[in-house]
Order: C-alpha cells, then structure tokens, then sequence
C-alpha cells in the first residue's frame, strides 16, 4: 500500500511487453520449435537408450580408457572409481541421462558460439552488439530462462537444453573472440606481407593459434551446462537434477547428498579431460 | 634498372589527412601540424628508388617514419599521397586482389622479433609463403628444404620455433622470405633483436647470400654502423623526410646538414673509409735511373714525405727509397738511386679500409703507396692522412670522394 502512495507515475508495463512478444513468438513460431523439441527429444532418446543398452561395467571401463588416452592415467583410474561408484548408488540412469544434456548442450553452444566468436573478432559492430547481450545472457538469474522454454519446448529435457544453451554459450563466443583478438599483431603482419587472403589468415594462422583459448571456452561452456541441466530438473529434465529434486522435495538429506556427489564426481570428471586436451594444444 | 621507385610519398596517421596534407604544402613542420590538427606525418614527400640488385638501407631513429616507409612497399600501410613504382606498376592504385597477387609474386619480407608462426615447425613456416600461393605440397617442401640450406638450418626442419636460439631464428624468417622466390626482400630491422657477435655473422651471412642471389634488398635498421656495412646506398630519415641519399662513404666524408654530421661522428670511419677516399696525389715520385739529387730531398722534406716512392715509365711502382739513405746517396754521389731502393715494401689497394691501413702504418712511418691491379700508382697514404681523415667532421671541401666504391669488407668464403 505504502508503495502505492509514493508512486504517482503509473508502472511501466515491461513484464506484459515481455509476455505478448513472448505469446506472439509462441502462437507464431510454435510449429518450428515444436518440431525442434520432437527431432532433439527422438535424438535424447536414443543417445540414453544407446547408452543403456552397455552393461554399466563394460562402459564404465571403456569411459576409463578414453579419460587414461586423454588425460592419463590418473584420470583414467579417478573415472572407473567415480563411475563405479555412481552405478553402486543406482544413479547410472540419471548420470547418462545428464551426461546426454549435457553433451548435446555443450554441442549446440559450440557450434552457434565459435561462429559468433570469430564474426565477433573481425566485425567491432558485431562485437558491439554481442557483448551487452552475453552480459545480459550471463547475468540473468538461470531459473528465469527455463520459463519461456516450456511454451516453446514443453516440459522435458529439450526446453532444459533450450535454457542451458543460453546459459552456457556465453563463454564459448567470449573466447573464441578473445583467442582470435589475441593472435599478435606481428604475425598477422607476417601472414599479410606474404599475401595471405582473410581466410587463409583464418585457417592458418589465427584459428590454430587460438584453440588453447577456444578450448578453455568449451570447457566453461561443459561446466555452466552441467550446472544448468541440474537447475532444470524444475522443469521435467530428469536426470541427476531430477534426482536432487526428489530429495528437496522430500527433504531427504541423503539421498540428495547421494545424487550431489554424483553430480561433483561427474563435474570433475569432464573438467579434467577438458582441461588436459586445451593444455595440449598449446604451444 | 630501377627496380622501386618511390614518388612524393606522404602519410598522415589520423581522421583528417587532407587538412595536414594543406599544412605541409605550406611548408608547416612536423610538430606544427600535430599541434595545430592532431594528425601525425608518418612520412612526408619521400622520394627514391633502388636499382635492381642493390641493398638499400633506410635509416633513421625511431619515430623516423622509417617502418611505415618499408610498409608502404608492399602496402601493408597505405600512402596518404604520392606513387610507388615496382618494376614500372604503380602499386598505389593496384586493388585488393592484384596487391595480394603482387605480395605474393614480388616480395619477401623478414621481421624485427622473427614472427615465426609458434604452431608450425620450421619447414612449415618456411613453406608458409609457398602454401598460400597454393604451390604442390611436393613442390613447397623442395624450395623449403633449399631455402633452409642457404641459411644453414635443414638439418631443423622438424624443429618447432620455440626450441630455436634468436639467431636461428631469424634465419629461418629469412628462410621463409626467400622461399618465395621473389625479387625483392622487405629487412625490417632484422638483425636489431640479435646480441651484436650474432648480428655481425648475420650481417656477414646476408652480404655473401647477396653475392649469390643478387636480389633488391631494402633493409631497415637504427644502426648507422650495420647501414654502412651493408648499403650499396643508404637513405637517411628524420621526422619523415629523407635526410641525405648516398653511398656510406658520401655520408660518412660529406654529410648533408648537422643532423647527418653528429650521427657519423660516433661511426667507426676507419672500418668505412677506403684508401682511394683518404689518400692524396702523388707529388713526390723518381724515376729508377734519376740522381740523387739535393732538390729531390728538399722536395721531400718539404712534402714531408720521409720516403721517397720510385715508379718505371708506365707509373708502375718500383719501390721506395728512404730519406736518410737517400741523404748518404747524395753524399757519396751515387748516380741512379737503383743500388738504394727498396723493393719489398707494403703496398696498400684502393679499396683497403683505413682499419687495414692503420695496422701497417703502425709497423713502419714510411708512406704506403695505393696501386691499382696492374700496380700503377694511384696516390699515397702517410700517418698524416689517416689521422686527418679520421679527426674530419665532413665539412672540409678536400674530401675525395670516390664515384661509386662501395665499401667492401671481409667476407666470408669470397
């Protein structure tokens, strides 16, 4: 009441601005992200079928060897124990479920964000533009994003990979840029002086001398999709999240705990093997 | 032939370059104009050109206008005003797709701090030039490997950049240019980043590679002493304008204006200047069958000359005679200075240095004739000369300077 009185100026309608172009998108556009949501949920569905279909052992080893040839030995044993462990506290549904998410996330932010970043690097009104926008992308409380995705998506695991998207790409255009901004001048000279087109600068020199900074971006992107995928079990995506959700939702200490750690184990997991391949690409 | 020809060439770094263009017609200078309009003059109304299979060096301080000069060559920076001339194209008007053709077919360039590509090994950034004017991969490696031969390094090719000293470093980034194949070669301060024992086998190395592939080198540097080493002609710049042209003995014995005059005093001229430039005509010689004679010995005296040079009909040097022994000559009576002379003395070429002057003339205090091929004397240098060449600031009109030698030092395998 007390607000009421102070304020004479009438509210700015934002929140209904918001949701009529909201409704209009969704009345107009809805038959184009409705077949999205069904192509990518049929992919979901598969890829954890796929996966489901192993023996949880069998893949838990072959997921050791991958992690030992990519990041040594360590890692290999850390992922056969971590993942060993998750199957002993019945969570290797859900953790493929969120690994699943995660990947296809990590996917779709990549290969919109890397073609974002280089336009960013070589157009400064592009770069203009983008920028306020990924701070605005970034900033925005996570939970808000996961409310328009239902009108679009529906409930389920594809309006959770909509949300995580743009939570997660941020980083990858971010650094995609950065890396290309950060090739030396000097060399770009150099390519310059021998006659090299835009493209063949591009692909030769600057792309090349800009993956550790890339792959330092795709790791970001991995772990704010991990984050995200937890954040949108609200909304039906299942998975590792959905499994804290239950515990909240029965205020369930252990069980939540149980699914945390899993959810950490998984985290470390795809940190660390990130991590070592954006290390070997430098030079 | 004129291989580069630059034409009343102006930048002007900033958002109004006419304005500044009108100020420097007006005869403003360099700082007028930066305070009056915010626009700097890189360059202002630079002319020269360089002959095909000459090493130009354009020196100057930094902020000379000197980099942005060399980087108007290939267009890396583009001219405000006036026109460049490669082999009779004016690249000035030249769009982007003939320029890129024209880099690719005309130049080399060599960098500063090498800027090797850090992710290629040494054959491919050697190949880089070759790649991207998408040469058969076979092909490329071929004119790597050969390139990397002419600087001593194949037995590097796997090697990455970063395991490479500085001065391995930069040949592999003369490597790379000279892959390429083309005429003329872009040395922006090459050898500056080197410690001074490597840059002086560098410099040595560039001169011998020079005799073999007789390229257009035009090569920047800060370094008065490596511009005069390797110059056939240098150019000299200042708050962008060019200075003084000339080969490094015009600069070093007739320097244009003060500025010149205080750069050259700190030079080593004894490594620069040659016996032909210092030496001074012969007054005094004999002939084999003359007499000894008192005159002849005040003539000497008077010169002063402590010895006396000998010649045969064809002016060809015979030997010399000493004074006190022509001195008794004349007390005995005897009648041909024959019985008297002295065949095996030094003798010294036109193009000696005076370093290499120096070191005989500290051996004896008797005059070094300067013969010629067939041994026909040309001149002759006494302590004298040297000490009066070395102690001139260039402003004394006696300076002989020679046409068109070009200093040549010790090179390596020549």
């Amino acid at each position: 009441m007390a607000e009421e009185q102070v304020f004479t100026i009438p509210k700015l309608p934002l929140d209904e601005w918001v949701e009529q172009s909201l409704e209009f998108v969704t009345d107009n556009f809805a038959f184009i992200t409705k077949a999205i949501s069904k192509l990518l949920g049929a992919g979901i569905d598969n890829v954890v079928a796929g996966l489901m279909y192993f023996n949880p052992g069998v893949l838990i080893i072959a997921f050791g060897i991958l992690a030992w040839r990519l990041a040594g030995r360590n890692m290999g044993l850390f992922t056969i124990l971590g993942l060993a462990l998750l199957w002993n506290l019945r969570l290797w549904e859900s953790t493929m479920e969120t690994l699943t998410m995660v990947f296809f996330s990590t996917f779709i932010s990549v290969s919109v964000g890397v073609p974002l970043g280089i336009t960013a690097a070589f157009y400064q009104g592009f770069y203009r533009v983008i920028m306020p926008l990924l701070d605005f992308m970034q900033t925005m409380p996570a939970f808000v994003y996961l409310i328009p995705a239902i009108p679009f998506f529906g409930l389920g695991p594809v309006s959770a990979i909509f949300a995580t998207v743009i939570f997660a790409m941020p980083p990858a255009i971010r650094l995609t840029c950065l890396g290309i901004k950060q090739v030396p001048a000097e060399l770009i000279e150099a390519a310059d002086a021998f006659g090299s087109t835009n493209r063949q600068k591009l692909f030769k020199l600057q792309l090349p001398l800009a993956i550790p900074t890339i792959m330092a971006g795709i790791n970001q992107t991995i772990m704010l999709a991990l984050s995200m995928v937890v954040i949108a079990a609200m909304i039906g995506a299942g998975g590792l999240g959905g499994e804290v959700w239950k515990a909240i939702q029965r205020l369930n200490s252990g069980m939540g705990f149980e699914a945390g750690i899993a959810i950490v184990i998984l985290a470390m997991i795809l940190d660390r093997i990130t991590q070592k391949i954006a290390k070997s690409y430098e030079v | 032939m004129e291989k580069i020809k630059v034409a009343n060439v102006t930048k002007i770094f900033g958002s109004q370059p006419s304005l500044a263009l009108q100020l420097l017609g007006q005869g403003l200078n360099k700082e007028e104009i930066f305070n009056k309009t915010g626009q700097a003059i890189g360059l202002a109304n630079v002319e020269f050109e360089v002959q095909a299979g000459e090493i130009m060096v354009i020196m100057g301080l930094s902020g000379s206008g000197k980099s942005t000069l060399l980087r108007c060559l290939n267009r890396l920076i583009d001219p405000t005003q006036g026109n460049i001339w490669i082999d009779g194209v004016d690249i000035t008007t030249l769009d982007h797709d003939a320029l890129l053709t024209l880099r690719r077919q005309k130049f080399g360039m060599v960098f500063q701090h090498f800027a090797l590509f850090p992710h290629r090994n040494i054959r491919r950034n050697v190949e880089y030039g070759l790649e991207i004017q998408e040469v058969p991969e076979e092909q490329r490696r071929l004119k790597a490997t050969q390139a990397l031969k002419l600087v001593g390094l194949e037995e590097w090719e796997e090697a990455m950049p970063g395991q490479l000293s500085g001065g391995m470093q930069q040949r592999v980034g003369l490597a790379r240019a000279l892959a390429v194949e083309s005429d003329i070669l872009l040395m922006d301060e090459a050898f500056s980043a080197l410690d001074p024992l490597i840059r002086g086998d560098m410099q040595e190395e560039l001169i011998a590679l020079q005799t073999r592939l007789q390229k257009t080198i035009v090569f920047i540097t800060h370094d008065l002493d490596e511009a005069l080493k390797l110059g056939n002609r240098v150019v000299l710049m200042k708050d962008g304008q060019v200075v003084q042209i000339g080969t490094p003995e015009d600069i070093i014995s007739s320097p244009s204006n003060d500025y010149v005059k205080r750069f050259v005093e700190s030079v080593d001229k004894s490594k620069i200047l040659t016996a032909k430039a210092v030496m001074i005509p012969p007054t005094v010689v004999a002939y084999l069958n003359d007499k000894p004679t008192t005159g002849l010995l005040q003539r000497l005296k008077a010169a002063p000359l402590n010895g006396l040079l000998v010649v045969n009909q064809d002016q060809i040097l015979q030997g010399m005679v000493r004074l006190e022994v022509l001195q008794q000559a004349i007390e005995r009576g005897d009648s041909t200075l024959q019985s008297i002379l002295e065949t095996n003395i030094p003798e010294v070429k036109p193009t000696d240095s005076l370093k290499q002057m120096i070191a005989l003339l500290a051996k004896s205090s008797l005059p070094l004739p300067v013969v010629d091929k067939q041994r026909k004397l040309q001149g002759l240098v006494t302590e004298h000369t040297v000490l009066t060449a070395l102690a001139k600031r260039g402003d004394s009109a006696s300076a002989k300077i020679g046409d068109s030698t070009v200093v040549k030092l010790v090179k390596k395998g020549d």
